[in-house]
């Protein structure tokens, strides 16, 4: 791991830079303008924000089901992620609301979905870190509960009557949009990989000084 | 044909100043419900989008770099209490 992540660290770095010279040269949006240019780093965010919830649904799942400790670690990394990149989500929504709609915030079922999905891995974590001996498993159904969330909050766009633009808003991209938008979507998520493989790594390095706490302990 | 060729230029001719004379009149400006253009819109008033770029910008990179260096201190933190414990256990 250590010998790729260095390079993969500094093509991260790069496209991260490059991302908002790419971002400029893209095509204005009509109506937006200027402001429409969130979308780059929202949309992205937001969807590594599902990955994670779906990566720390699925391993909590198997770490119920077959007691695996790995898939609990595993769990216990992307349960993070969730927090940190819905936080981004969360906080570039309203600064793009509050010109395009004239509002930072409203209760539609879109951002409110959202906002559920983040308080519920936000528990997660707190469950994880205060609920004492034994949370993991708690933590885990709740872990479960905010991955079933995840096609709720896509979905919500399309069945209820919202300000937030809809899927198809991605589909429908001008050529010069959808390729600053897919490189965006590849700086994210390569820095993603990055962050979930050290998160994993520190809860190995804490499993391992556990186990050498008990062997200090005998 | 001549004749109703005749009839509709006159209708034309006639026509324009009779809906010109039926427009309303033009409205104050500050109208509800009418668009303004940005430019007339007074200083205080205006919503640049600039800030508003900026600022998600500058957020999402200040999240990503304050994760990653707490993500590096708490491990450089566990590493150093792994090699204090490495050299505990052996002498226990």
């Amino acid at each position: 791991m250590t010998r790729v992540f260095a390079p993969l660290a500094c093509l991260a770095m790069a496209l991260f830079a490059a991302a908002p010279a790419v971002v400029a040269n893209a095509p204005a949006e009509a109506t937006m303008g200027l402001v429409q240019r969130i979308f780059y780093y929202h949309v992205p965010s937001a969807m590594l924000m599902f990955v994670s919830a779906v990566v720390c649904g699925t391993a909590s799942a198997a770490y119920l089901f077959r007691r695996s400790a790995a898939a609990d670690r595993l769990a216990s990394a992307a349960g993070e992620l969730v927090v940190v990149f819905g936080l981004i989500v969360l906080a570039t929504g309203p600064l793009w609301a509050r010109k395009a709609w004239g509002v930072w915030w409203d209760w539609d079922a879109r951002l409110t979905s959202s906002l559920l999905l983040w308080l519920m891995f936000a528990a997660y974590l707190l469950v994880r870190r205060y609920g004492g001996p034994g949370s993991e498993k708690l933590a885990g159904a709740m872990a479960l509960f905010g991955m079933a969330n995840v096609p709720f909050v896509y979905v919500s766009v399309n069945y209820w009557r919202t300000l937030h633009p809809k899927t198809s808003v991605i589909m429908t991209l001008e050529p010069g949009m959808r390729s600053a938008f897919w490189f965006c979507v590849s700086a994210f998520a390569l820095l993603y990989a990055l962050l979930l493989a050290l998160r994993l790594r520190l809860e190995e390095r804490r499993a391992e000084a556990e186990a050498l706490f008990l062997a200090l302990d005998e | 044909m001549k004749r109703l060729l005749l009839a509709l230029a006159l209708a034309a001719l006639v026509s324009g100043p009779v809906l010109q004379a039926w427009q309303p009149a033009p409205p104050q400006p500050g109208t509800p419900g009418d668009y303004v253009p940005i430019a007339s819109l007074p200083q205080a008033e205006r919503l640049p989008a600039a800030p508003f770029l900026i600022a998600a910008y500058a957020l999402v990179w200040a999240v990503l770099v304050a994760y990653t260096w707490s993500l590096w201190r708490r491990i450089t933190k566990l590493e150093r209490e792994m090699k204090d414990l490495g050299r505990r256990l052996p002498k226990a």
